[in-house]
């Protein structure tokens, strides 16, 4: 079994996906040099600049050529470089991708993966650090993919590229360096929630880099007694409701957890969602934890204040049990 | 490789402090048959009678249909319609210069275009009449379709170009949108992505002069559109949109140009809006009477009728049947639109996703449990 780095197991991934298929392409900027990140390494030397295309700082036309190149019947990879940065190209994404099977009628589709590496990661300030998962899962037509870990950051992205759907694909900055086990090669089908750790007394939603502050904090509750089941999403949208409604009416307690501010973020769905399917099961409120709503600090320790820790995580779960 | 345009900075020596550059632009103009219908210059080698017969009988097809389109939309049959009246020579122009194989993708004033590329008066009926099954062409399955959206467009034809290119094939984009679209973000991120990596598309901006009720003297401040493309390294010409002959000429230019592997064209034509900007819109709230009279008098139709009937090409009674036959066309694919009913509501499930997510099964099964209740 091999061991590798989130971001190696992403590259590895689209290595493999370019040679088996030569309509699978990248383009963004920086590709050049390999990525801002190092995420596309040695692809340049393999692949050539027709396929990994090195383009201007100039993001709404990157993404809007993808998306003429993906309905006359390519595979582009889109490297938008920072989450924030995607927002100079969110019309092309929400307008356009998102939209064109639909409004042509079926005649065409749009097999697009939009890279936006997001989330909180050495300072980078407010507008290089934002976590915006929730604003695509409110679009219908895409589809919304947060991995939490080597393993899912090869198999799922599998599944990105080989989608005939646009799909938006949010890596976390803070887990390029995460090392893991990646089993196999296998495509990791969308919609099919991670069991990251079980549990009978509260559930814990979470994904992306969350996940693992999750799952911390389960470990901690564990010395005293507390067994937390933590349930990492994968995707958002499609997600695994029936894993979700599973684990709460076993434990009867939900948190859901993510960085992203809490706010209209995503834990609200599935907390509502939750709700409503299982009220008359419910042992407690259905809480939810993510950052205030404010920009995300350039100061470290700002910055670490606006964290969803584990001990965050760990003091609501004892909260709750003890309801 | 050298840009296309004549730009050259003052190479005189190197001096320290303040020096003068003269950047010299210089834009092309292209026109053959004027308003009068007088020809200046040798026509293009296309331009044989029956080739501009069949250029006419597209061009007033183009009329016809607007009108008819119109019509139906006052008597609540169509949507809201954006006619392409006084402009039928630059969409016509354009296809006809095109290769089947090339990609068009037009705003919402390029029916001329769309029906001479084969998409079928019924089609794009049923698109304007609010059904998404008018834009799976039968036709150009490989054409966009009409981009409502101001200049969304103009980056998708880099990525066509783009796939193109990828697949080592020998064809191009050509991109149509209006004066307006000049002044917007994707335009000019568009022409400078295609023009940075010489991508095998043409760009038309038709200059009909109005974006709405914002006049072409409030859009910007450049004396062309054309010369935008200059900054991008892009060549830009100027054609008389009024004209089928040199819209013709100069996108056949521009192809030849984009699939000699030389890059990009921006075609500023320039025409003039003689309708509303839609039915939804009254003109004759912010623009002068005067002003549409006068530029009836250079509109398409009539300058190439009178050229060809001119060299005794064309009389009374050919555009007589011509008309009746326009009119019989546009009957039968009323009839067919009217006739092919409403889209089911399950229809909305139906192209969303490649494979509709589990979700989406249950609020379609809502979604029939209330059909039948209703």
């Amino acid at each position: 079994m091999a061991v590798m780095t989130y971001a190696d197991a992403a590259k590895t991934t689209l290595a493999e996906e370019m040679r088996r298929d030569p309509l699978v392409w990248c383009l963004g900027e920086d590709l050049g040099r390999g990525g801002v990140f190092g995420q596309y390494k040695g692809l340049p030397e393999e692949f050539g600049p027709q396929r990994i295309s090195d383009a201007p700082i100039s993001e709404a036309a990157i993404l809007g050529a993808a998306v003429g190149a993906a309905m006359t019947g390519t595979r582009p990879v889109v490297e938008m470089r920072f989450a924030d940065f995607a927002l100079c190209a969110v019309d092309e994404l929400v307008n356009q991708a998102a939209k064109a099977r639909y409004m042509f009628g079926g005649q065409t589709k749009v097999p697009l993966v939009v890279r936006e590496p997001m989330g909180m990661w050495r300072s980078s300030a407010a507008q290089h650090s934002q976590s915006l998962e929730s604003w695509y899962t409110h679009i219908p037509g895409l589809v919304v993919v947060c991995p939490a870990t080597p393993h899912d950051n090869r198999g799922l992205l599998k599944t990105a590229i080989r989608s005939d759907d646009p799909v938006v694909y949010m890596e976390h900055k803070n887990l390029w360096a995460l090392e893991g086990e990646v089993p196999d090669g296998d495509p990791i089908p969308f919609g099919v929630a991670r069991i990251a750790r079980a549990g009978t007394d509260v559930t814990i939603v979470s994904w992306s880099a969350t996940v693992h502050a999750a799952t911390e904090a389960a470990e901690s509750l564990a010395s005293e007694g507390i067994e937390a089941e933590v349930i990492d999403l994968r995707t958002l949208w499609p997600w695994d409701k029936r894993a979700v409604f599973a684990s709460v009416e076993k434990t009867g307690r939900l948190i859901v957890a993510h960085e992203s501010v809490q706010v209209g973020g995503f834990g609200a769905e599935v907390a509502a969602t939750v709700a409503d399917a299982l009220f008359g099961k419910l042992k407690a409120p259905v809480k939810r934890l993510g950052s205030p709503r404010v920009p995300i600090a350039y100061a470290p320790p700002l910055e670490d204040m606006l964290r969803v820790t584990p001990a965050k995580i760990a003091e609501m779960a004892r909260t709750l049990v003890q309801q | 490789m050298v840009p296309p345009t004549d730009s050259k900075a003052n190479d005189a020596e190197q001096s320290i402090g303040n020096v003068q550059l003269d950047v010299h632009l210089r834009i092309r103009r292209i026109g053959y048959i004027d308003a009068t219908g007088k020809v200046h210059g040798a026509l293009p080698e296309f331009a044989d009678t029956q080739e501009l017969i069949r250029l006419y009988r597209a061009m007033v097809l183009t009329r016809v249909f607007d009108e008819k389109a119109i019509a139906l939309q006052r008597t609540g049959r169509l949507g809201t319609y954006a006619s392409s009246l006084g402009q039928e020579a630059t969409p016509v122009g354009v296809a006809a210069a095109m290769r089947s194989d090339d990609v068009l993708l037009p705003s919402f004033r390029e029916h001329g275009a769309q029906l001479w590329r084969g998409v079928s008066t019924e089609e794009l009926l049923l698109f304007w009449g609010g059904d998404e099954r008018g834009n799976d062409f039968k036709g150009p399955r490989e054409d966009f379709p009409v981009s409502v959206p101001v200049a969304s467009h103009a980056p998708h034809a880099v990525g066509v170009a783009l796939a193109m290119r990828l697949r080592g094939e020998d064809r191009a984009a050509v991109c149509v949108f209006g004066d307006g679209a000049t002044s917007k973000g994707d335009f000019y991120e568009a022409i400078n992505l295609a023009g940075v990596w010489r991508l095998p598309v043409v760009f038309v901006a038709t200059n009909n002069q109005w974006a709405i009720s914002v006049p072409r003297s409030a859009q910007t401040a450049a004396e062309t559109l054309a010369q935008k493309a200059i900054a991008a390294g892009v060549e830009g010409v100027l054609v008389d949109g009024n004209d089928v002959v040199s819209v013709r000429a100069a996108v056949e230019t521009a192809l030849a140009k984009a699939r000699a592997g030389d890059g990009p064209t921006l075609i500023e034509a320039e025409t003039y809006r003689l309708g509303d900007h839609t039915t939804a819109d009254d003109a004759s709230r912010y623009r002068d009477d005067a002003e549409v009279s006068a530029h009836w008098k250079s509109e398409p139709l009539s300058r190439l009728r009178q050229y060809l009937t001119d060299q005794g090409a064309w009389d009374h009674d050919d555009e007589e049947a011509l008309l009746a036959d326009c009119a019989a066309q546009m009957e039968v694919a009323t009839e067919a639109y009217l006739a092919a009913g409403p889209w089911s509501p399950e229809a909305i499930f139906t192209h969303l996703y490649a494979t509709l997510p589990a979700d989406y099964r249950d609020q379609l099964a809502a979604l029939k449990r209330e059909m039948i209740n209703d």
